[in-house]
């Protein structure tokens, strides 16, 4: 069933909804980064993006797990392989397909500044309990995945004049897609007012500060922001990329529902 | 075997010293901060409160499996294994006896976790000594900040030509 467009009615749902939303990015890049597994430049990078990867589908099962005691689901797996791309709320930075180290590289940077940031402002308003446990913890890790990020767009951008070339390439193909961490909507002003999340886009200018810094750093030029930006897909509209992750993703799973490694 | 309850609390804890970190073989999960509760309700059922090390680190599913085994194996049939928040798992909580047991095993023991906005130095550029665990030397260096697993850098040392492991600190 299609969640589109639908107001969610109690502090309950409203609560799930944003554990669908943070779970719902970090699955879908962590699976977009577990595509690089073998394929990496070199070996530490292999390893880098493999644990990286790993943290974000940790993160988001921790997420879904949560929703699924709310729910009474039986666990996190019905929310991953369960439902269409359409009941997927994940922004489309997340799902573009992985393109080359440059294009990886930039998005890990941009999303996890935006990840660093959103983590430790709210923090500080969850009054939920596990809620807020399990968003300072992970919070501690994005700090290694915003490091390892920003040395890389440092080292492509002050490097070599191709190097420099796609890591400005990638970050100006991406830009489109930055709009989106900073829309809000319905749903996230009954979660701010429930205390269970903040207005995002307070959050813009910092995040502006944080990426021109480490773009200057770089030698790199930072995008204009008077350009069109896509939108949508926190309302489940995605582009055309998403489908195909999925059924890459969730085949097995939706053909054998009672598979298990043993 | 089937054993009676009530078990004493104490008695649980030392079951649960049994299970150790299928990664790191030598700690057990009650000296790596892992088990952070017991409780003995009223109707003598047990619940177990475990926090994870990192979220990526696929051990844990390991880890709470072969706990979910201990307490079978020696008996116990009432009884539940939950995750808790409460507290954040931090290199910080393991003690220095821990620290040791790693050492002795060839993986160099995490120092203090960086305060503020310094995370943002890599280890590289920080160029932090990590001592080499089997011959404590100080001419080592890194060669990559992620290793077999989301814990642990990869260092090499050029005093005794070993690679080695690094604990990360978070
Ligand atoms: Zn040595």
């Amino acid at each position: 069933m299609s969640t589109l467009e639908t107001i969610p009615n109690s502090k309950k749902e409203v609560l799930v909804e944003i554990l669908l939303r943070l779970a719902d990015d970090r699955l879908i890049l962590g699976h977009r980064l577990s595509e690089w597994a073998g394929h990496a430049p070199e070996l530490e990078e292999d390893l880098a993006l493999a644990n990286i990867a790993l943290d974000m589908i940790g993160h988001a099962s921790a997420l879904y797990g949560y929703a699924a005691q709310l729910e009474d689901k039986p666990d996190e797996d019905h929310y991953a392989y369960f439902r269409d791309d359409i009941d997927f709320k994940n922004i489309a930075l997340t799902e573009l397909p992985r393109g080359d180290f440059a294009f990886t590289t930039a998005r890990l940077f941009l999303f996890s500044t935006f990840s660093y940031l959103l983590y430790n402002n709210i923090t500080q308003v969850i009054e939920e309990e596990q809620f807020n446990g399990i968003i300072k913890k992970h919070f501690n890790e994005i700090k290694y995945h915003l490091r390892h990020s920003r040395e890389w767009v440092l080292r492509l951008g002050d490097g070599t004049d191709l190097s420099k070339l796609k890591i400005q390439q990638a970050i100006d193909d991406l830009w489109m897609y930055t709009g989106e961490m900073f829309e809000t909507d319905k749903t996230e002003n009954l979660a701010a007012g429930y205390n269970l999340f903040i207005d995002v886009p307070v959050l813009k200018n910092e995040w502006m500060k944080w990426v021109t810094e480490t773009l200057e750093e770089a030698t790199l030029k930072t995008p204009d922001n008077n350009q069109y930006m896509f939108t949508g897909s926190r309302q489940g509209r995605h582009t055309e990329h998403l489908g195909r992750l999925l059924a890459e993703m969730q085949f097995l799973r939706r053909s054998y529902p009672d598979a298990d490694w043993k | 075997m089937k054993i009676k309850q009530p078990i004493a609390e104490s008695q649980i804890w030392s079951w649960l010293e049994e299970v150790t970190d299928p990664e790191i073989p030598v700690l057990n999960v009650v000296e790596m901060g892992i088990v952070r509760n017991v409780e003995i309700g009223k109707y003598d059922e047990i619940t177990v409160k475990i926090t994870p090390t990192y979220s990526g680190c696929p051990a844990m599913n390991a880890i709470e499996n072969e706990i979910h085994k201990k307490l079978l194996d020696k008996g116990a049939s009432n009884y539940r294994v939950v995750t808790d928040y409460k507290e954040i798992w931090t290199t910080d909580w393991m003690t220095n006896n821990a620290k040791q047991k790693l050492k002795e095993y060839g993986i160099a023991p995490p120092e203090k976790t960086p305060a503020g906005k310094d995370f943002l130095t890599s280890l590289k550029s920080q160029q932090k000594i990590v001592p080499c665990p089997w011959c404590d030397s100080m001419e080592t260096e890194l060669q990559s900040e992620f290793g077999s697993t989301a814990c642990k850098a990869q260092y090499y040392c050029n005093e005794c030509l070993q690679p080695f492991e690094y604990f990360k600190c978070i």
